[in-house]
Parts: structure tokens; sequence; C-alpha cells
């Protein structure tokens, strides 16, 4: 192994039932240096980690790590953590009622006894020279996010630490405490301390890192050093054009969606997790918020739908002032949301498909006027039949169906009520080229038909496809509305990177 | 959103200490203001060690309880088990359990070394019970309420199964377990002005030996410190290298082993066996626990807490008997009053918690 | 017809009413067994010279009527709230107690009367559920602590009530509700359990509360973003449980003709949970099965009767019934199963590469 590289990987795959995650994907990592894994969604980030931490046995390819001759095999986070190998994970694992120091050393101590002064003064030692504003003695949970971060990554360099992962480490803090954690990292690559750095937000990679290796569907686009790499050419990388050769979808013109009255419109709308923002949407438009995940395209329509407490902000529907605090407000109101995260907020997992499709009209109809299993029963078949839904029955409960089929049912579920306005966060996430294509097209189909849809997608060609006028969000404020011409590949990727474009 | 004063340094106190801060305040604040207002019984220290002496076991049994509570489990067969090794303990110092008599015959043993026996016999079948159900819920990953209610169901039955009748131990060896120690510098006088000295029994020795013992496990040792990442987050406890399994099983085989010594030392107390010992022992010592600071919910909890909790409940119902609300139900309805505040308190302190977590 | 057969046996099979059906089943077989006439029923004749049916069958039935009840409100609570209420048999004592203290106060005891005991107690033991679903439900308590209140003193609630004294109630009506209507040969709890059956019935077909109370319980987050209060279906539960309560211990107290607080229906609350979790219904919320929980508590009375006909002596009954439910739930317990599944899969795999052989 060459002098100053800490870790190797070479030809990498992993396959899942149904798809290739990692297909022979190299990563270098240097000493002292901070190099970044980034991509979108599916691109393989997580699973590279996964591998390189032995949660996922590799399929192919060699692991070469300093200090060891042969190429090793990760088998556990445990044999990972003696090559050297510390993880410290978005979902902080570490016990919030312990104090610091505990959790600096539980697990890892010899002897059947604890000597707290001798650890406190170690940990505190520790904390002291990383900079890290905590005390041994402090519970864990009085400490913000971003100190509990940096007390998983004081407790991972403490061991014999050549490699530092770390997965989504920004995505709950402020800036403030960004800058508290860029400062650890800085001082830990002082150290020699080789970091990887998965994230999805640009700016923090500029600020931070000296090399960027690209993932895109599971494959390696390139790795980089920053200062050579413009943020445009790197979302572009990113994000990439799909290679798939999807038939062509018809969309309106962006003359045409001026026209339109206005069916839903909010002004200053904010929620405990969302800025303030303005928006509209006509009568039969499709628009979408755009922006790199964390970019704040969520919580937007989170708050339109009153998923997240509402905290300020005018909202009229057809020109009439409603009021939405709750997703039964919004729902009454004709708005319908399929949200982001299927599994923690979409589907009742030990329900049936009959079930989960009726929920939503259910709920408006009101507790006392159930859907008679036979009226249910006729909703669950058409909605199965008219989307292609693919389930044993419509009594399969439905945590059995695949990601594309779950989907669909919960797109039935909000179809059923026959809204307004349609909300679609990441409808196509996780699911394959061919259900992608049947939703986008009945996207179209539902606007032609009067309906007005938003679409969040991380798949920028899929929004040129499907809509009339792009939002475009940047570190949680809209930064660009794009309609008509400005609707290409490069509008949108100058206007998300901020460099040059046109935006506001 | 997270504004910068989070960054502050705090006090570092634990939610461990902070309930077990509450509980001990309220309690001393309850004892004072029961001096002011009816004075009389609760100024002799006799007040406290007769509680002390009635409730020695509850403070082992609450001990084991609040070690599995920590864990984030429950054990509600702890009242049976005390209640079964009491009618064994018993029944060997009678001699109605034969197995025994003949050991003692073949070996010439003298009459005491039955006490031996119980004392074995206490810690065996707390043991016991103790393995069956951790092992059941720990690798098995059966429900903890369900198993420990068969576990009480078990002990129950098993009681009158073993004998019909309430046993009485031999009033010989009742005096050697019996034996009170007398501190003559904290006795009060009684009506005729003779000083009768303050009597503690033995068990409340036991039992205070064995808050030291608990307290220093769970503070000291590596196994007590994994019960709380144990039950602070069972998943982070799996990422930090700590065995869960393992944890889990030990808490439940040391409740069952303090049931056990529990058991002996309401046997000492009593000296008899009767089915309906220690009846909702469990509840009692569910209570005192959470009114000692520990979560059912897992990870915050402290022994020293626990025995005040015991304390603070004896003394709410020495408080109701004293201030003249005689009528029996009182005890309880205030007990429950008292446990109702405590809950919402410690809700209150969890949402605190919970909202510093976003 | 032989489709809807072989539909039946499908649905049996992946079925969580396998264990409690497989519960019963043993015990019948077992007892037939043992006694060809186990459970032959016979016609006789009461001290009120009423024809009554009789027998061990009978008893069973009649006997776990409290049990059903509250088994059937405990199925919803733990369904919605992922825990269990362990203050049913203290509730059932109050609501005993403002029954009783009700049909006291007045002259006679006559039917108006009695019925307007019965709404009180029913209000009453819906409030004691309201404040034990919102300790729950807006508190974020655990169910079994949130409960521990009342468990530890609403039996005392009911001593206070009936102001110290065990009291007596005589009354045709009484006991009627308690034992057997003139001229009906069916003992009425069992009546009372087959009207609130149909009550629930009713009520899950007229209403949404079982898709919702299992949406709640299920995943709560999914179906907050689906309009439904969660915080409303859990207190629901609660209540609606609280009015099984007040039924159980109108039985109770019917069946004796005096309202003891101590001993009435005590230990119910944990055969009431031993019920649900037999019914194969998980103990952490979720998906429920009603019917599953009301064989549970037939299948925990038809091993006591049995065990009563087998003369062991009330008191060790406990002991036996541990050693059951502990072979239930281990044969329950998703490590035996997927254990159980792996040795399936391994002797079916072996086997295939036996045959594989003998084809070569």
């Amino acid at each position: 192994m060459k002098d100053g590289i800490v870790l190797t990987m070479r030809g990498i795959c992993k396959r899942f039932p149904g798809v290739m995650a990692l297909d022979r994907v190299d990563f270098t990592l240097r000493k002292g240096e901070i190099h970044a894994l980034m991509g979108e969604n599916g691109a393989g980030k997580s699973t590279l980690i996964k591998v390189l931490t032995g949660v996922y046995a590799k399929d192919a390819g060699e692991i070469h790590v300093d200090g060891v001759d042969e190429a090793i095999s990760i088998r556990s986070p445990q044999e990972a953590q003696s090559y050297g190998i510390s993880t410290v994970y978005q979902e902080i694992s570490l016990c919030p009622n312990l104090t610091v120091a505990e959790n600096m050393f539980i697990g890892r101590t010899e002897g059947k006894t604890v000597n707290w002064k001798a650890m406190e003064k170690r940990a505190g030692e520790l904390l002291d020279s990383l900079g890290i504003p905590a005390r041994p003695r402090q519970q864990l949970s009085s400490c913000s996010l971003a100190v509990q971060q940096m007390v998983a990554i004081a407790r991972a360099v403490d061991t014999d630490c050549k490699v530092l992962i770390l997965d989504e480490p920004t995505s709950s803090l402020d800036d403030k405490e960004v800058a508290m954690l860029f400062r650890l990292m800085r001082d830990l690559k002082e150290r020699g301390v080789g970091i990887i750095f998965v994230t999805h937000f640009l700016e923090q990679v500029y600020e931070v890192s000296n090399r960027i290796t690209v993932l895109r569907n599971g494959n390696l686009v390139g790795e980089f050093e920053v200062d050579k790499l413009p943020q445009v050419q790197l979302v572009a990388m990113m994000i990439g054009r799909e290679l798939q050769n999807l038939s062509v979808i018809k969309k309106e013109s962006g003359a045409a969606s001026a026209l339109r009255e206005v069916r839903y419109e909010a002004k200053q709308l904010s929620s405990t997790e969302s800025r303030p923002f303005d928006f509209y949407i006509g009568k039969g438009e499709v628009n979408g918020f755009t922006g790199l995940l964390g970019s704040g395209r969520s919580e937007s329509v989170r708050a339109i739908f009153g998923a997240d407490p509402v905290t300020g902000g005018e909202v009229t529907m057809d020109g009439k002032k409603i009021r939405v605090a709750k997703p039964l407000d919004a729902m009454k109101n004709g708005i319908a949301y399929l949200p982001e995260d299927r599994k923690r907020d979409g589907i009742i997992a030990e329900l049936s498909v009959r079930d989960n499709i009726i929920l939503a009209l259910q709920v408006l109809r009101g507790m006392g006027h159930p859907i008679s299993r036979a009226k249910a029963e006729e909703f669950a078949d058409e909605y199965i039949e008219a989307l292609g839904i693919k389930t044993a029955s419509s009594d399969t409960p439905i945590g059995s169906l695949s990601g594309g089929n779950q989907q669909k049912v919960i797109l039935a579920r909000w179809l059923l009520t026959h809204p307004k306005y349609l909300i679609l966060d990441e409808p196509t996430r996780g699911i394959d080229v061919g259900t992608k294509t049947e939703i986008q097209r009945l996207v179209l189909k539902l606007a032609e038909e009067g309906m007005s849809v938003t679409f969040i997608s991380s798949e920028i060609e899929e929004m040129l496809r499907t809509c009339s006028r792009l939002i475009v969000m940047r570190d949680r404020n809209i930064v660009g509305q794009l309609t008509g011409d400005e609707l290409t590949q490069s509008h949108v990727m100058h206007t998300i990177a901020g460099g040059g474009g046109d935006n506001e | 959103m997270e504004e910068k004063g989070k960054l502050r340094r705090r006090e570092p106190i634990t939610d461990t200490q902070l309930l077990m801060t509450i509980t001990i305040c309220i309690f001393v604040g309850m004892y004072a203001l029961a001096i002011l207002i009816w004075g009389g019984g609760f100024k002799k220290p006799q007040m406290l060690f007769d509680m002390l002496n009635d409730n020695a076991y509850l403070i082992i049994i609450s001990c084991g309880l609040t070690i599995v509570m920590i864990t984030g489990s429950i054990d509600i067969s702890v009242g049976g088990v005390t209640a079964l090794v009491a009618m064994v303990g018993v029944m060997i110092l009678n001699g109605n359990l034969h197995l025994f008599d003949g050991i003692i015959a073949a070996w010439g043993l003298s009459e005491s070394f039955r006490i031996v026996f119980a004392l074995l016999m206490s810690l065996l079948i707390g043991l016991a019970f103790g393995f069956v159900q951790g092992y059941l819920i720990a690798h098995l990953e059966i429900q903890p309420f369900i198993i420990t209610l068969a576990g009480m169901f078990f002990a129950r039955g098993m009681i009158t199964i073993i004998s019909v009748d309430p046993q009485k131990g031999p009033q010989a060896l009742m005096d050697i377990l019996q034996k009170r120690i007398e501190m003559p510098w904290l006795g009060s006088p009684n009506k005729k002005g003779v000083i009768i000295p303050a009597r503690m029994e033995i068990g409340v020795v036991i039992a205070l030996v064995l808050v030291v013992l608990v307290y220093l496990l769970l503070r000291k040792t590596r196994l007590g410190r994994s019960f709380y990442a144990v039950g602070g987050n069972r998943q982070s406890a799996l990422m930090l290298g700590i065995n869960v399994r393992h944890s889990r099983f030990m808490a439940h085989l040391l409740c069952g082993l303090l049931s056990g010594i529990a058991g002996f030392v309401f046997m000492m107390h009593t000296g008899a066996g009767n089915a309906t010992n220690a009846t909702a022992a469990e509840m009692n010592a569910i209570a005192s626990s959470i009114i000692g600071g520990t979560l059912l919910t897992g990870g915050v909890g402290n022994v020293i807490g626990t025995f005040f909790g015991v304390l603070t409940l004896s003394t709410i119902k020495s408080i109701v008997t004293t201030s003249g609300l005689r009528d029996p139900w009182w005890q309880s309805i205030t007990t429950g009053a008292m446990l109702c505040f405590f809950i919402l308190l410690q809700s209150v302190v969890l949402m605190r918690k919970n909202r510093g977590k976003k | 017809m032989n489709k809807r057969k072989s539909k039946a046996i499908g649905i049996l099979k992946n079925s969580q009413l396998l264990v409690p059906l497989i519960a019963i089943l043993l015990l019948v077989v077992f007892n037939l067994i043992r006694d060809p006439g186990f459970f032959s029923v016979g016609l006789t004749t009461n001290n009120n010279g009423d024809p009554v049916l009789q027998g061990n069958l009978i008893s069973i039935l009649n006997g776990a009527s409290e049990l059903v009840i509250l088994s059937m409100g405990m199925t919803l609570v733990t369904a919605a709230s992922g825990g269990q209420d362990i203050s049913v048999g203290a509730l059932a004592a109050i609501a005993g107690s403002v029954f009783v203290k009700v049909l006291k106060s007045g002259g006679g005891i006559s039917a108006p009367v009695v019925l307007g005991a019965f709404l009180l107690c029913c209000a009453v033991a819906m409030a004691f559920g309201a404040f034990n679903g919102s300790l729950v439900a807006l508190f974020n308590i655990q169910p079994m602590i949130a409960t521990l209140i009342l468990f530890t003193c609403g039996r005392s609630i009911a001593y206070w009530i009936n102001g110290g004294a065990t009291p007596t109630v005589s009354s045709p009506i009484i006991n009627a509700i308690g034992s057997f209507i003139p001229g009906i040969p069916i003992p009425t709890p069992i009546l009372i359990v087959i009207l609130m059956g149909i009550l629930f019935a009713l009520l899950f077909r007229f209403t949404t509360l079982s898709l919702y109370i299992q949406s709640v319980g299920i995943n709560q987050s999914a179906a907050r973003l689906n309009g439904i209060n969660s915080v409303g279906i859990k207190l629901l539960s609660f209540v609606i449980l609280g009015a099984c309560c007040a039924v159980a211990g109108m039985i109770g107290v019917s069946r004796l003709g005096l309202i003891n607080h101590e001993t009435l229906l005590i230990n119910i609350e944990m055969d009431a949970i031993l019920a649900v979790a037999i019914g194969g219904n998980n103990l952490g919320g979720g998906k429920f099965k009603m019917i599953g929980s009301v064989l549970g508590a037939y299948a925990i009375q038809a091993l006591t009767i049995t065990l009563y006909a087998m003369k062991v002596p009330s008191t060790d009954v406990k002991a036996y019934k541990a050693v059951v439910i502990v072979l239930l739930v281990v044969m329950g317990s998703p490590v035996v199963k997927e254990a159980a599944g792996r040795l399936g899969t391994r002797l079916r795999a072996s086997r295939r590469v036996g045959a594989g052989k003998g084809a070569a």
C-alpha cells in the first residue's frame, strides 16, 4: 500500500434482490483528508459504508487498510473497529440517559468495575483536547444534538482510529453547530485521521472537504479534488441524465399554465420545520419543488398539508380563505399528501391492502359512516385494477407488497378521496423504472382532468418531464422559480448549485 | 428550531439524580411536617424503625424490581416468590419438609442448621425463578409481563400445593431469627418514664446491606451500567458493544435472587407461612420504585431513591392513620393520589427531556 | 363448497386464533377422555321451580362471563395503546359499589331503579376509564403505570362509596341478572355476554372504530397523517373498557347479591390480559381480533373448571395455569417460531436432497 493511504476499496460489488446496489466501486482514503462521499438517494452511499463497516457482506472486491498486508474481510462493526474503522451514524447511537463520559467509554473498558474518577478525567481531557463543549458528568440528553454527535465522534477517535466515517452528521444541526462540528473535523484531520464525510449539502462539502467521490445508481462516477470541480458539474454528476430510454411524455406549455385559475395559494406559510414561504398552484397545473435532499422541499409540502405544526401564514383554496392546522383540515379542503417516508408515514403495515386504500376516504366520511365491506371491496378492486397493483388479493397485508406496489396503494388511497390538490413527495423513490413511468403518466392524466399536482423527486429528469413550473430550494429557502424555456437541466442545476444561473 | 442557548453548560445533574433528590426532599419534608403537626409518635425514632422492621422485605423486593425496571422490563412475580420462599422456609424450620429432616438426622446436625437450609433454599428458589424468567424474557424474547405473571401464578399456586395449612415457625428457632438489635441511645420513655430502647430487626440490617450492595452494583460495575444502557436505548446499547441479552437475563436473575432473600427476611419478621403472605407486594414494590424515581420506560432509577420510596409510602400510611382519617380506605386512596402526583411529575420531567432531544 | 372449505382451512392455518382454538380443543379432548360425560348438559329445576340448564359446559360459559366482557374491552385498549389496563378489577368493584349504592338508596328495587343504577355505574366507570385514558393519551404514561394508580386505590374507593360496609341486596331482579330469568333456562350472564358481543359487532359494523384503533396501534404517525385523532381514539378505548368494567361489576354483584370490595373480581385483570395474549393479540398493540380474546377467556375458564373437576383445590389452580400459560407463550414466541421455521426449512431441504439423490 502506498504511503499516506489508509484505506483502499477496489471493485466492490453488492447485489440485493432485484438491484445492483454497488457495481465495481473503487474508493481511496488518504491520511489526514476529509473525503466527501456524494450521491442522491439510491446512489449506493450507505451501502458502501455498510460494506466497509461489516454490516453487509460484499459480493466482490477487495478492502485494504494501512498496516495490514493482505486484503481484509470485515464481518461486523466490532471487527471494523479493530481495524481502526469507526462510524458515527446520523441517528446518534448513544444512550441518552447516561452521562457524556459513560457514553464515551461504556462497552469498551476492561474489568468488571467502573472507575468513575479515572473515566471522567480521561473523558474531560479528551473533550478538552477536541474542544467539545460538554462536561463529562453531564447527562447526554441535556447536550444539543451537535454536541451529542461530537461525543460520538470523540468515542470513535479515542480508539486507535485511522478511518472515521461520518454518516450525514449535519442533517439535523443548525449553522452554528455545523461550524463547531467542522472545527472538530479539521482538528482530527490535522491529527492524521482520514475522514469519510457522507452528506448531501453541497456548500458544506466545499467548505470542509479535500476530495469528493461521486456515486450514482451504484456506479462510481469519479473521484475529484474539490478545487477542480465546480458545483454545477458536481450537481450534474450526481443527478445525471437518466440512461433509460423512457418514452417521451407530453407536457403542457408554459404559456398555458400562466392562464390558469389559482387553486391553492399560501402566503408566508411556515411550520415548526419550515421557514416562511409563498406558494401557489393553478387548476390542472403540475408543479414541483426541487432542490437537493435536506433543502427544505419536503418540509414545505408538509406545511401545506399541516403535517407539522403550522406556525403562521395565510392560505386560500379556490379563492376562499381556509385554515389548515392539522392533516384532517387539509383533507377536508381537498388536499391529499403522499408522504416521503412510506414506511414511517404512509403504510399501516399489518392492515390489508383494502383497508389501506379506503383509509383516507373513510376518515373523511367520519366515524359513523363506515364504508361497507362490499363497497370497500369494490373500491379496492377498482384501484388495484386501475393502477395495476400487484397483490395476491385485497386481503393481503400491505407490508408484504413490494415498495412500488405499496406506493401505488397509498396513491390509490388518496385518489379515492378525489382530491382537488394532490401532493406527491418522492412518489417514485425506490421503485422500478416501469412503475416510475406509470406514475408520471398518471400525474399528467390527473392534471388533464383538472387536478392540481405538486410533485417532488430527487431526479430532475423526472421533474422536467412532468412539471410545468419548478420551485427551486436551497438551504431551506426558495431560490428560484423556473417555467417554460427555463426548464432545462442546466438551468435547474445552476439554480440548485447557486453559482451563476438565474436565481432570485 | 434549536436556539443557541442549548449549548450553554447545564448543571451536570442526571435525570436519575434529579428524580431521586425530589423523592428524598419530599420524604424529609413530609416527615418533618408530620413531626410538627402530630409530634408524638413521629418524634420517637422507634416510629422510623417500626417502618423499617415492617418493610424490610419490601425494600429488598423493590431493589430487585428497580434493577429490572432500569433495564426497561418488569417482574410481577416478586411478591409470589417472596411468599413461596417464606412458606418453604417456615416448613423447613418446623420440620414439615422431610427431606431436610433426613439430612439433619443423617449428618447429625443441630436443629439450628435448619436456618442455614432455609436460607439456602430461599436463595435457590429465588435464583430458579430468576433464571427461568430471565431466560424466557431475554433469550426467547417473550413479554416480561406475561412470563412474570405466570411466575406469580406458579409461586402462589405452589404455596398452597406444598401446604394447605398456615405454618408457624418453632419458637426456639424464631427466637434466634427475631433477635432485635437494641439501641438504648435512640430510646424514648414510655408512659411510666422508663426508657424503651429502639429496636431494629436483623432483616433491616440485611435490607440496608443489600441496598448498599445493589447501589454499588448499579453504580460501580460494568454490569450495573449496562443495565442503564439497555434501558436507555436497547439498539444503541447493542451498537456500543453491550451484550443486551446477557444484561437483561442478569437483571431478572438478580431480581429473582433478591425476592428469595426478601422471602427469608419476611419469614424472619412474621415467623409464619401463609397463603396470603406478601399480598400485592409486587404492586407496592412497583409503586415504591416509581415514587423513588425509577421510570418503567427504563434507563432511569436508583435504589437509594427506591429505599426512600418505600419509606415515603409507609410514612403516608402512618400520617393517614395518625391524622384521624381512621376509615380503612383512606390509606390506599392517599397512596393512589400520591402515586398519581409522582407519575405526573415524572411525565413532566420526561417531556422536558424529550423536548431537548427535539 | 369445496372452495369455501379450503379457504376456511387456509384462514385457520395462518390465523392468530390457532393457539386459543388448540388450547380449547386439547381441553375438550382431555376432558372427554377423562370423563366422557363431562360436557353433558342437563335440565334441572332450581329453587324457584324454574327449569335451568346445568353441567360443566354451562358453568364454563357462565363463569367466564365477566372475564369475557373485560377481555373484550382490554383487547381494544391493548390494540390502541400498546399496553394493558391493570385496574379493571378495581374499576369493576367501584362500578359494583355504585350500583349497590343506588339500589340501597331509594325505596324498593324496581326495574327503573336497577336501570338507573346501571346507567350511573356505567357513567362512573367510564369517567374513571377516561381518567386512565387521559394519563395514557395526553401525558404519554405507559398504560400499566397509569392504571397502577386505580389498581392501588380503586378497591378502597369502592369501600368508601359504600361507607365501609359490604351491603347485600336481594331482589328478584338482581337474582335474575345474576343467575336466571324465570322461564329462560340459560344463565343470564351468558345472555349478557351475547348481548355485549352483539353490541361490539354492531359497533364495528356501524362505526370505523376497529379500523381507527388498529391504525393508531400499528402506525400512529401514518394514522395522524390520514386525519385520525390518535389521542381521542386511545381515550375512547379506555372509556369503552370502563363501560365493560361496569357491566362486569354489575354481573359480579348480582351473582352474589352483595358487594365485597376486597373479593369482587379479584385478580381478574391478570386473567383478562392473559385472555388477550392467548387470543393471539400482540400485547404491543396493533391488529386485533376480539374473538381471539373471547376464545382465550373461555380457554382460561375451561382450564380452571377442568382442574376443579380433577379435584385440584381452587387455590392450587394458579400453579397449573402458569405452566399452561408458559407453554402457550413459548409456542407463540417469535424466536421459537423462527427457530422452528428454520428447522422446518432444513428438514425439507434435506428431504429434497435425499429425493434428488434417489432420482439420480
